[in-house]
């Protein structure tokens, strides 16, 4: 599994990019392989005010559906438009043209509680 | 038992397999205080040849459409039923299938639902319909819970014409959810008074077509009433006048719900039924049901597959778009049959054949001395007034082999007088013609209590009954002139005295009653029959307005 | 499979040629009249298919002929109780003077069907053990939603509707429980499985108080196990003010064995689809009797079948507390016909053997593959037996490979990953009705697979290949959603 360094992860499955005072947020590969082919992804309207842990919407594959969670306290400044139409995205980009929400953090600091690569690959080792 | 193969040699081996003595030794985890101790309290079991005879006997207790003549509707109705209905669903391998979660051996079933949607889809005038629901009822219930969870809005406006038994499943399932039910008034027209309770607040207006009266709903009329307040227009829809009429979809409907059963179901006492449920596209997430899709497999074969799973419950619990799982597979096989069966033309000439019946129908049944109470187009349906309780017809005619129709009073306060008649393609002009005929024998026979506001007449004399109680009797041969109105009415007899009764003469009929005024009217007009009837106004629908009035005058 | 190999038909509507009809239609004899002054406008004419009978004929049962049914083979889907279905049954409920009875005739016109639902309602409450018993719900889940509305009220009359707004479910339990509790507005908690497979009565002592409604709880459980500490979770329950409602989908266990009304349950539903043999139909209609104590009785649904002061029978509508009608009509009228009739055949000497041998074949079933699948939990099991396939996903190979593989050898697959705590689950439930020698081909076509998974696993992975189909590409049905034909498409 490709567990990028430069990214922060949570035990939930989803990866944070962090960029100045916002968090870029999508699933890892780990995930996206459990889930299968995903065909549809909920996302929060932009401007929503997120609670750190709050559902911020679902990812459905054929037959299951799997919450995503805020990983902070934040405004959502924008989602991926294009994963509307191509869901598929999250399959073969999950890292990229796969993210989900950019969120502007309350608080910066808050990133630094996340998980790191080799924290994230300790919690897969243990699935 | 046929049902249960099992040789004593075959328990034997199977016990020694598992590695116990006897069959009981299987239930020690049943704690033995909670195990059965006598036999159950049942009766014996029968053979099959008594089975039989034992329900037949049951069964020709009853009176069936098959010993009657069924003019009873009110959404259920006595439609011709193609043979190639029954011989196909009984079909062991339809009959017998689970829901098809395995594809790959139901593709036969999973095409026959997609059939179906396709047809649900068109007679609606739908993007989608989904593979059925439990019945009309439960349809539209659901649907005005999918409203209120697209709109998140907890209130619901529904029309006091969509049919009782589904405004009261309305109520039951929106009462725990906390979703409030607004009713819009329809009695004294036949048809919503007006739409001024649809607000903002409402996630759906609900409206049924026709309606519960019979009568055909101005749909146009209420979208753009939800177009003002964006709340989702939900019809429940009879599938038979959809063949005919302009179709919910589109009208502007957002959701449509109906009753299968006329689509080649039998009415079997109300069940099993088949709910249908359409609605746009954009919506299709939010469906409740199983909904059928046609996708490839790895060769790129055509196949078909339930999809969308992951609304339903098996995969979402509890935030499922509804907790249904089994549907009504079978009936909505047998509506797939009946729709292809009948066809294009076929669903055309079985709406037409309806209409034609039931116009006839309207011009006897008016002749034997009923009236019908609300203007306004019809399809297959309409109510009667009558110049005595509707119940009472209803058992008279039952007696005869009539089941004449569907008694309001049971439904209405008030509306005793009215009885609900339905007229399907089935019904012949001979059955109409006798319908009518034994109407009026029990119109003519019945002691009509014409004078309930207050007064009695019969061939030879009036009877005035003032509100003190005042009995004023005259011979009928001296009155000349005979004027009701809503609020007040008058004799005038032949030596110019005019007698006036105000306030308590029709203090009995109350103000928007026009159904206990149109009774009286009818029984009064058979009996001043040779008399000149002049209606000013004749019937004013609503309100009844004060200088409305009926004149009888001695010709 | 026993399906023929039948080439996939064509959608209806492309053998559609205009001007044909496929029945004869009786046509009104009554004077013509002007439709447009009659009903106003009209619509487009409706585009169904135009097809003459035989095609017709022909085009539904080709299509029958490649879908699966318990009369076509062994069906052990676990949790759906798919046995024989009487052919008696459906002979019965045809006949007119109950397929012609129109719902709201005048109840003297009915006397036979009124007996037909007493009928059911009196062997029901003797099997179930219940006070009450109603056939309103048209559906299992439908039947749940009604208990849950039923407890709702009860709360509230005693004024502790606001305070009590959880249901608690095992993690085990079918999808409908929750889905219900939802329905009827309630929040869901999950009560977790001991090791043993029983409810961990610790965690439900620790989440049980005053909030709780209700405990929905499903005997046998979904692990096809009987719960042994049954009452003292319902004493549990009922000390803390809530109500335990029984899932009934396994009733088919305890028919003349034991009563869920005698262990402690307040209320429960019946799918007469699965323990009383009224047929599956692909999926429907159920039919979803409930069973409650004589505390609930003044909640039930309206109208009420029932009997009057000297036994006669009563339809009573004046019902103040009820929760309402809950379906269009009295629920599913033709299906209690059929239950009445398998009912009446069976008797009091022949019911419980139902039971008795439901459980005797999953046993059997149980110990047969135990070498090659081995229980979750190794007990006597109840009427199915829940075997885990985890050992193959070393050799790449799910529990859902070896089900479309058992397609391709003539047997439809158990139910797979239900429930969702036991991992690469397969849920059997082979019913009484089947023979040994049926039990002894599917076993066998087991045990086959079970081998070729360790061998030549790619047999699993491509399986089915004797179908119309393969298997479908169900991402594809969701993102390129086509529901409705279209000539154009």
């Amino acid at each position: 599994m490709n567990v990028p360094a430069d990214l922060k992860y949570t035990k939930s499955h989803e990866w944070i990019r962090i960029d100045g005072d916002t968090a870029i947020i999508g699933i890892t590969e780990h995930a996206q392989s459990e889930l299968g082919d995903v065909v549809f992804v909920e996302l929060p309207e932009p401007g929503r005010v997120l609670q750190a842990e709050e559902t911020l919407g679902s990812v459905e594959s054929v037959k299951t559906v799997s919450d995503l969670y805020a990983p902070m306290a934040g405004e959502v400044v924008e989602v991926n438009g294009a994963l509307t139409g191509q869901p598929e995205l999250v399959n073969s980009d999950s890292m990229g043209e796969g993210w989900m929400v950019k969120l502007k953090m309350n608080d910066a600091s808050d990133a630094d509680g996340l998980l790191d690569a080799a924290g994230y690959e300790a919690v897969l080792a243990d699935a | 038992m046929p049902y249960i193969p099992h040789s004593e040699e075959d328990r034997k081996e199977m016990l020694k397999t598992i590695g116990v003595d006897r069959i009981e030794d299987l239930f020690v985890e049943i704690p033995d205080d909670l195990r059965l101790k006598a036999p159950l309290n049942v009766p014996e079991g029968l053979d099959e040849y008594k089975l039989f005879g034992h329900l037949n006997e049951l069964a020709s207790k009853n009176m069936s459409a098959s010993d009657a003549v069924c003019f009873l509707g009110a959404g259920i109705y006595d439609r011709y039923i193609p043979a190639v209905v029954g011989a196909l669903i009984s079909r062991g391998e339809f009959l017998t299938a689970y829901t098809p979660y395995q594809p790959e051996a139901s593709q036969g079933y999973l095409q026959t639902i997609y059939e179906f949607q396709t047809m649900v889809a068109e007679l609606y005038g739908m993007d989608l319909a989904n593979a059925s629901m439990y019945c009309g009822a439960t349809a539209m219930a659901e649907g005005a819970l999918m409203a209120c969870s697209i709109k998140r809005r907890s209130q619901v406006v529904v029309s006091e014409a969509v049919h009782p038994h589904y405004r009261q499943v309305l109520e039951t399932y929106c009462s725990p959810m906390d979703v409030e039910v607004k009713t819009i008034p329809a009695l004294a027209s036949g048809r919503e008074e007006s739409l001024d309770l649809v607000t903002e607040e409402a996630a759906c207006l609900i409206l049924q077509q026709p309606n519960f009266f019979g009568m055909i709903t101005d749909i146009k009329a209420a979208r753009e009433v939800c177009d003002r307040t964006g709340s989702l227009l939900l019809v429940s829809a009879d599938p038979t006048a959809a063949g005919l009429l302009p179709t919910p979809g589109e009208l502007g409907a957002d959701i449509v719900t109906g009753e299968g059963q006329p689509l080649g179901i039998p009415m079997g006492l109300g069940g099993p039924l088949l709910g249908l449920f359409a609605c746009r596209r954009e919506y299709a997430r939010q469906i409740p049901g199983r909904i059928v899709g046609r996708t490839h497999d790895e060769q790129g074969r055509l196949g078909y597959t339930m999809t969308l799973r992951t609304r339903e419950q098996d995969i979402r619990r509890e935030r499922a778009t509804s907790n249904i799982c089994t549907n009504e597979a079978l009936m909505a096989l047998a509506a797939t049959v009946y729709m292809s069966a009948v066809g294009k033309n076929g669903i055309r000439s079985v709406a037409e054949s309806t209409v034609q019946n039931t116009q006839y129908a309207i011009s006897r049944l008016t002749e034997a001395g009923a009236r019908i109470k609300y203007k306004g187009s019809v399809f297959g349906e309409f109510v009667l007034s009558l110049p005595i309780e509707a119940s009472q017809v209803r058992d008279e005619l039952h007696k005869r082999g009539i089941l004449a129709g569907l008694p309001l009073g049971e439904y209405f306060e008030g509306e005793e007088h009215s009885l609900l008649v339905a007229v399907t393609e089935i019904r012949t002009k001979d059955e109409i013609d006798w319908f009518a005929s034994e109407l009026a024998s029990v119109l003519d026979n019945e002691e009509n209590d014409l004078w309930l506001v207050g007064a009695s007449l019969d061939q030879s004399r009036v009877q005035v009954r003032q509100a003190d109680g005042h009995v004023d009797a005259r011979s009928v041969e001296t009155i000349e002139k005979v004027t009701v109105t809503k609020s007040n009415w008058s004799i005038k007899d032949q030596f110019g005295l005019e007698m006036q009764f105000t306030d308590g003469a029709l203090a009995e009929i109350h103000e928007e009653d026009t159904a206990g005024f149109e009774a009286v009217m009818a029984a009064l007009s058979k009996q001043l029959e040779g008399w000149d009837e002049e209606w000013y106004e004749k019937v004013v629908y609503p309100p009844f307005e004060k200088n409305a009035a009926v004149v009888f005058e001695r010709v | 499979m026993t399906t023929r190999t039948v080439p996939t038909p064509k959608p209806i509507f492309e053998k559609s040629r205009p001007g044909r009809i496929g029945c004869n239609i009786p046509v009104a004899d009554t004077p013509k009249v002007d439709l447009a002054a009659a009903v106003g406008e009209t619509r487009d004419s409706v585009a169904w298919p135009e097809i003459g009978e035989l095609d017709l004929v022909r085009h539904f049962t080709n299509l029958s002929q490649i879908n699966y049914g318990i009369d076509t083979g062994f069906y052990p889907l676990g949790s759906c109780t798919m046995k024989y279905n009487p052919r008696i049954n459906e002979q019965t409920a045809a006949l007119p003077g109950f397929a012609r009875l129109h719902p709201m005739q005048p109840e003297e016109s009915i006397p036979g069907a009124i007996e037909v639902m007493l009928g059911v309602q009196d062997f029901l409450k003797e099997i179930t053990g219940f006070d009450e018993i109603t056939m309103q719900p048209v559906a299992g889940a439908h039947g749940e939603l009604t208990c849950l509305m039923m407890i709702k009220a009860y709360h509230e009359s005693r004024g502790e509707g606001d305070q009590r707004n959880i249901v608690l479910v095992p993690d085990s339990a079918h999808g409908t429980n929750p889905a219900s509790a939802a329905r009827c507005g309630y929040k869901v908690k999950s009560v977790p499985t001991d090791a043993e497979g029983n409810t961990d009565i610790e965690a439900l002592r620790a989440v049980m108080d005053e909030t709780v409604a209700a405990f929905m709880v499903t005997n046998p459980s979904t692990l096809g196990l009987f719960e042994p500490h049954i009452k003292e979770i319902c004493d549990l329950v009922h000390e803390k003010g809530g109500q335990v409602f029984c899932d009934g989908a396994n009733m088919n266990a305890m028919v003349g064995v034991t009563r869920p009304g005698d262990h402690g349950f307040d209320c429960m539903h019946l799918n007469l689809h699965k323990t009383f043999s009224t047929p599956h139909g692909g999926g429907g209609p159920g039919c979803g009797a409930i069973g409650l104590q004589s505390h609930l009785e003044a909640f039930m649904p309206a109208p009420l079948v029932t009997r009057g002061a000297v036994g006669e029978p009563v339809l009573d509508d004046d019902r103040p507390q009820s929760i309402g009608r809950v379906s269009s009509f009295f629920g599913q009228f033709l299906m209690a016909v059929r239950a009445l009739t398998y009912l009446a055949a069976y008797g009091s000497d022949g019911l419980p053997e139902i039971a008795r041998h439901a459980v005797l074949n999953a046993n059997y079933i149980k110990a047969r593959l135990k070498d090659v699948l081995p229980p979750a939990h190794d007990r006597p099991c109840m009427h199915e037996c829940i075997l885990t396939a985890k050992e193959y996903k070393k050799y790449g190979v799910r529990a859902l490979d070896i089900s479309k593989r058992l397609i391709d050898l003539g047997f439809h697959p158990p139910t797979n990953y239900f429930p969702l705590i036991v991992p690469e689950c397969m849920m059997i439930e082979p019913t009484e009705t089947e023979s040994k020698e049926t039990l002894d081909e599917f076993c066998d076509a087991m045990i086959q697979i079970c081998t070729e998974a360790r061998e030549d696993h790619e047999l699993l992975i491509n399986a089915p290949q004797k179908q119309v189909v393969g298997r479908l590409n169900e991402a594809e049905a969701v993102k390129n959603l086509d529901v409705k034909w279209q000539a154009d498409r």
